[in-house]
């Protein structure tokens, strides 16, 4: 700066109140300040308490004491005597099984009574429409209640169960399906799958670029498909049938053997699943009706059938404007399967932040052990769907 | 704008201070006007609201007896309703000032979750209640049965330890409160409930046919039940205990809600004369209650004895007999230290 020299006031406090951008850093270190002080009183009330109550803080429990408690869904090794730390990591098994089977059923439903919802029928988009807001005007607990009450007082005892073909049972103590034990000579299976897998996506490949090349259309997913079923069954009859199924029978009180989804899983699936069904139905609405009616019209004029008008022209666009607020409806799935504890599905909250927590008395720990796992589980969600987001945005030129 | 934030910083300091800085708690409770007692969500003999709305049961007339003892009304009084699981962090955090909830004394809850137990007023064990159609009348038979549980209690421990003991599998059906228990087994989501003998006395007598359901001989655990308050205040801890044992020794010395006034004017024994406040009672200033504070409990709510018989006694619908919580001469297990 070469201008001429100004002449310094003396300097007074009250100028940084009044010229504009010093007031601006003024505020911002004062917001900062009152944060930390904030953050600071609440830590130490959390001491003083912790000090008042003669308590200390601490994960040891996590791992020194037995749980002592039994887990009625147990998907890892568990029995009452590993460590608290063992029953936590069954329940949040058990927390992401809910999420990740619910998150797909929702995602099937929403996206179906979407387009339903868009239907040229009357009667087809009245009934989409009904659904939506009768399931997402009624608060989630309630949804998993009812279903709850259902199973348990509708479905007949063990004694008395639905049986399906002698192989699969259904009654109030939930869905017992056969289980599937691997045997020698499956490995070979797997093998056989994996190649006739490799072999059906070059072969998808080959037939894209054929497309691309000449614009002939050659089908691929389904000749893919039937190479991958036909070679894996080739090797499995091949290899002597090499999966036995263990099937439940009913002793004494309970079904024993097979696999046991209990009421309380499909009662909470099945509860969340519809519930954001109805959300995602209407952002997949909002989404398809974002893409002009032009590119529709367009598309149809080339020739080409509904369906790869949906599939290959209105989807693609629409998917821009679902999948933002399809990854919040994701992270509302994950985040309402804590109310799990309403019907005793041992999740994540029903382990460490209520069996445990009880037991132990370590009430700040495990609860914030159980949120900082919730913030990384929707943390991971929502990195996965920008990821996603990124890849379908449209290419700007 | 400065002077605000710094008023605002000075309150939450002041907040600060008024949270780490508590008082005894007879006075905090002599301040606020009542007693808040922590007590069950529903559990018939011990806690459950009758025809008017009025909550009943045992442990709500131990509340009622430590309210007289500390305001001379035992109607100062008012309830919050805890489940297993809440009770706990309710007592500590200060929610409430005593626990009246048919809680087991364990040693890890009196040491590690630093609680004070100031006594046992009822003897129990966990027992097994079971459709009398299911055919089965052992414990030991229950290999595979699925099994209603109240969580955060210690019948999920003893539970777990007695089919690992055993060598039994079992599939827990975890259950908040005692209705949802109900509910559960009445749909047959549970083959069986376990809780303590006293609460299955309870939850039978409220079926529609209790005659359909039976509990089942074992009892698997000792379940001390009693009151409890918080570490670190010990002349708290005593008026609970003593309060307690005022109940005990009355019945042991023939003090009865009717009689009690006329004994007060005096009697021949001097443990009774102590114990109503006609004779002198060594340390009871300490205590910080009048002298007529054991004449009130008893006059108001009534000796072990005819709280016992009211709420649970054969006369009741849960038609407990007296058995361990008879008195000591009795053949039971209650024994009031002296008065003196």
């Amino acid at each position: 700066m070469t201008g001429p020299a100004t002449l310094q006031p003396a300097f007074a406090w009250s100028r940084i109140w009044r010229e504009e951008k010093s007031r601006g850093v003024a505020i911002q270190i004062m917001t900062v300040l009152i944060f930390f002080l904030t953050v600071a009183w609440l830590i130490g009330n959390v001491t003083a308490n912790f000090a008042a109550l003669d308590k200390t803080f601490g994960f040891k429990f996590l791992w020194q004491l037995p749980a002592n408690y039994d887990i009625n869904q147990v998907l890892i090794d568990y029995n009452s005597q590993n460590s608290h730390l063992r029953a936590a990591l069954v329940g949040l098994i058990n927390t992401f099984l809910v999420a990740i089977v619910g998150i797909v059923l929702a995602t099937i439903l929403g996206f179906t009574v979407g387009t339903l919802r868009l239907s040229g029928n009357w009667l087809v988009a009245r009934l989409a429409y009904i659904y939506i807001e009768a399931i997402r005007n009624v608060p989630v607990l309630l949804h998993i209640l009812l279903w709850h009450g259902i199973i348990i007082n509708t479905l007949p005892h063990p004694r008395r169960a639905i049986n399906m073909g002698d192989a699969s049972f259904l009654s109030n103590r939930g869905l017992y399906i056969p289980r599937p034990l691997v045997e020698d000579g499956f490995g070979w299976v797997v093998i056989a799958f994996a190649a006739a897998l490799i072999g059906a996506i070059l072969y998808h490949k080959r037939a894209r670029r054929i497309q691309i090349d000449t614009g002939r259309h050659v089908h691929s997913i389904w000749i893919g498909l039937a190479i991958v079923a036909g070679v894996t069954l080739l090797a499995f009859l091949a290899a002597g049938s090499p999966i036995g199924l263990e099937l439940p029978a009913l002793r004494g009180f309970n079904f024993r053997g097979g696999i046991n989804l209990l009421p309380e899983f499909v009662a909470l699936t099945w509860a969340l699943s519809i519930y954001t069904s109805a959300f995602i139905a209407e952002n997949v609405r909002g989404g398809i009706l974002a893409v002009n009616k032009g590119q529709t019209e367009a598309a149809q004029s080339l020739g080409l059938r509904p369906g790869k008008v949906l599939s290959l022209v209105v989807l693609p666009q629409a998917l821009r404007v679902i999948i933002p607020p399809l990854t919040s409806q994701y992270l509302n799935l994950t985040k309402n399967s804590s109310l799990a504890i309403a019907i005793g599905y041992m999740d994540l909250v029903a382990t460490l932040g209520g069996i445990t927590l009880n037991q132990t008395g370590r009430e700040m720990e495990s609860m914030m052990l159980v949120m900082l796992v919730y913030l990384i589980i929707s943390l991971l969600i929502s990195s996965f769907m920008n990821w996603y987001n990124n890849r379908v945005r449209l290419v700007e030129r | 704008m400065k002077a605000k934030i710094l008023s605002i910083l000075g309150a939450a300091v002041a907040m600060a201070m008024a949270v780490s800085a508590s008082a005894g708690t007879l006075d905090d409770v002599r301040k606020r006007g009542h007693l808040q007692c922590g007590v069950n969500t529903g559990l018939p003999g011990f806690a459950a609201p009758d025809d008017k709305g009025v909550w009943r049961g045992f442990d709500i007339d131990y509340c009622r007896a430590v309210a007289a003892a500390v305001f001379g009304d035992a109607s100062k009084l008012k309830f919050t309703h805890l489940t297993g699981k809440t009770r706990f962090t309710a007592l500590r955090s200060g929610e409430v000032d005593l626990l009246s909830r048919n809680t087991t004394w364990t040693f890890s809850r009196d040491v590690d979750l630093q609680l004070t137990f100031v006594g046992v007023n009822y003897y129990d064990g966990q027992g097994f209640m079971i459709p009398k159609k299911l055919g089965v009348n052992s414990a030991k038979k229950l290999d595979g049965a699925s099994i209603c549980i109240q969580t955060g209690t210690t019948t999920e421990l003893n539970l777990a330890d007695f089919f690992r003991s055993n060598g039994m599998k079992y599939q827990p059906v975890p259950i908040e409160t005692n209705a949802e228990a109900r509910t559960n087994y009445l749909a047959e989501r549970c083959d069986v409930y376990t809780t303590d003998a006293s609460g299955l006395a309870a939850t039978r007598a409220a079926l529609d046919k209790p005659d359909e359901h039976m509990v089942l001989p074992e009892i698997v655990s000792k379940e001390p039940l009693g009151p409890l308050v918080r570490h670190g205040d010990d002349q708290w801890a005593d008026i609970a205990r003593w309060t307690l044992n005022a109940m005990v020794a009355a019945e042991e010395m023939g003090i009865t809600s009717k009689n009690a006034k006329a004994m007060a004017k005096g009697t021949k024994n001097p443990e009774i004369n102590r114990l109503l406040g006609k004779e002198k009672l060594q340390g009871r200033e300490a205590l910080g209650l009048s002298a007529d504070w054991a004449l009130n409990v008893i006059s108001q709510v009534g000796n072990y004895g005819e709280v016992f018989e009211a709420n649970l006694g054969p006369k009741t619908a849960l038609g407990i007999p007296r058995g361990n919580n008879a008195q000591w001469r009795n053949g039971g297990l209650l024994y009031a230290p002296p008065f003196r």
